[in-house]
């Protein structure tokens, strides 16, 4: 057996690389972009259809994150869906006339909500909406296009 | 025909006893735990022993299995197109699932069989009878430190093993099949989350070291007092706690599954 010191050397080496380890584990699965806890806003839009759209999907400006999709509903009103977006308010001068589109990064990638700013004045507010949408592009409705066309040709 | 039926009904009444003494075993541990607080030092010698001694194996383990996950995940992936999510891949499986569950079944295989043939040899030779001619509890003085001592260390090992795998999947995906090590981090961080896939995996982490500890001083502490029963104790603490972990493992990712 080893003497005391070194027993409790080795113990400790051991726990001190277990945190580590674990630490590791959590720091490296916390993506820096997700979670705006104090300085944000809230804008709504509303979709005709949202595709596989997904609350936490990133909202990007001109391809850069800038916020995330906090919730998504219907409205039973006019029957589309209301998509919440928080946006970093460091990004809080967009213009009124900015369009919200879903669209797809690659080609089987995520769906993610991206911003285009007008040329309005006026800026969005907190918890304003976006009156410019387009719905997400669904592959499957497209191609029954494309071979609806073909057949018909 | 008959025989058959005696015989089945035998070896269940076999299993429905020590599954039963393996139960009523944990249970009379429960009150000796406050009891560890007080001398912490025999814990320490024997997470030294059970811990330390296996970080070598765990560490060694955790970055081949890594390595060979990139590689095996690349062949796959590179037909879609998506190469880059290499280390998403790898790092989700060791997290989730290689990382608790191949670190306790080398746990067992390492400090699991080594605890139950040392405390089956202390039963045959008679050292547990003169504990407590000695008016010592064996159960606090030679059990309790060392499943406590693997309780704390599985969860620990777990860590260690799924770090050095992603360090693994890293260092295959970088210099070998050509991936932005920028991209790999981002890929891990965007899909890899710390709800439920670290948590999942501590948690399974938890239980696993709980239970396979459990079963090594079970088998040990009531091993046959002999030579053919330390060797049968060692060799069932391996088995039956490989099988209940894979078994257990099963069940735990059904229960925490997401539901996405």
């Amino acid at each position: 057996m080893q003497s005391n010191s070194a027993i409790s050397f080795s113990v400790g080496l051991f726990i001190l690389l277990g945190l580590i380890s674990a630490l590791f584990l959590v720091v490296q699965t916390l993506d820096p972009g997700r979670s705006y806890s104090g300085d944000s806003f809230v804008v709504e839009a509303r979709f005709d259809n949202i595709g596989d759209l997904k609350v936490r999907a990133p909202v990007a400006l001109a391809g850069v994150t800038i916020g995330r999709v906090t919730k998504i509903t219907v409205d039973l009103v006019e029957y589309r869906a209301v998509v919440q977006l928080t946006i970093d308010s460091a990004y809080d001068n967009l213009p009124l006339d900015t369009d919200a589109i879903i669209a797809t990064s690659g080609l089987l990638g995520g769906k993610y909500v991206e911003l285009t700013p007008g040329g309005d004045t006026e800026l969005l507010v907190d918890h304003g909406e976006i009156m410019f949408t387009q719905s997400a592009i669904v592959l499957e409705n497209l191609i029954g296009k494309f071979l609806l066309k073909g057949g018909s040709e | 025909m008959n025989d058959t039926i005696r015989d089945c009904w035998k070896s269940f009444g076999q299993f429905a006893s020590t599954f039963g003494g393996f139960q009523l075993f944990s249970f009379r541990l429960v009150p000796y735990l406050p009891s560890a607080v007080r001398r912490p030092w025999l814990v320490t010698e024997q997470i030294y022993a059970i811990g330390a001694l296996s970080l070598v194996l765990i560490m060694f383990g955790g970055l081949f299995v890594g390595m060979v996950l990139a590689l095996q995940s690349y062949s796959t992936l590179v037909e879609f197109g998506s190469a880059d999510s290499v280390g998403a891949f790898a790092s989700e499986a060791l997290v989730r699932e290689l990382g608790p569950v191949v670190a306790a079944l080398l746990f067992a295989g390492r400090a699991g069989s080594s605890v139950a043939s040392e405390v089956g040899l202390m039963r045959a030779t008679e050292q547990i009878a003169a504990l407590e001619l000695m008016a010592v509890d064996p159960l606090e003085r030679i059990v309790l430190p060392r499943f406590l001592a693997g309780a704390i260390s599985v969860p620990l090992l777990a860590a260690i093993f799924s770090t050095m795998g992603i360090l693994g999947a890293f260092l295959v995906g970088t210099v070998l099949l050509g991936i932005d090590s920028g991209v790999f981090w981002s890929q891990i961080s965007s899909r890899v989350d710390f709800y439920p896939d670290v948590a999942s995996g501590f948690i399974k982490s938890v239980i696993f070291g709980v239970s396979a500890s459990l079963m090594a001083v079970y088998e040990g502490y009531y091993a046959q007092p002999n030579a053919a029963g330390i060797s049968r104790a060692a060799t069932r603490t391996v088995v039956i706690t490989s099988v209940w972990i894979l078994l257990l493992d099963f069940i735990l990712t059904v229960v925490m599954l997401p539901e996405a």
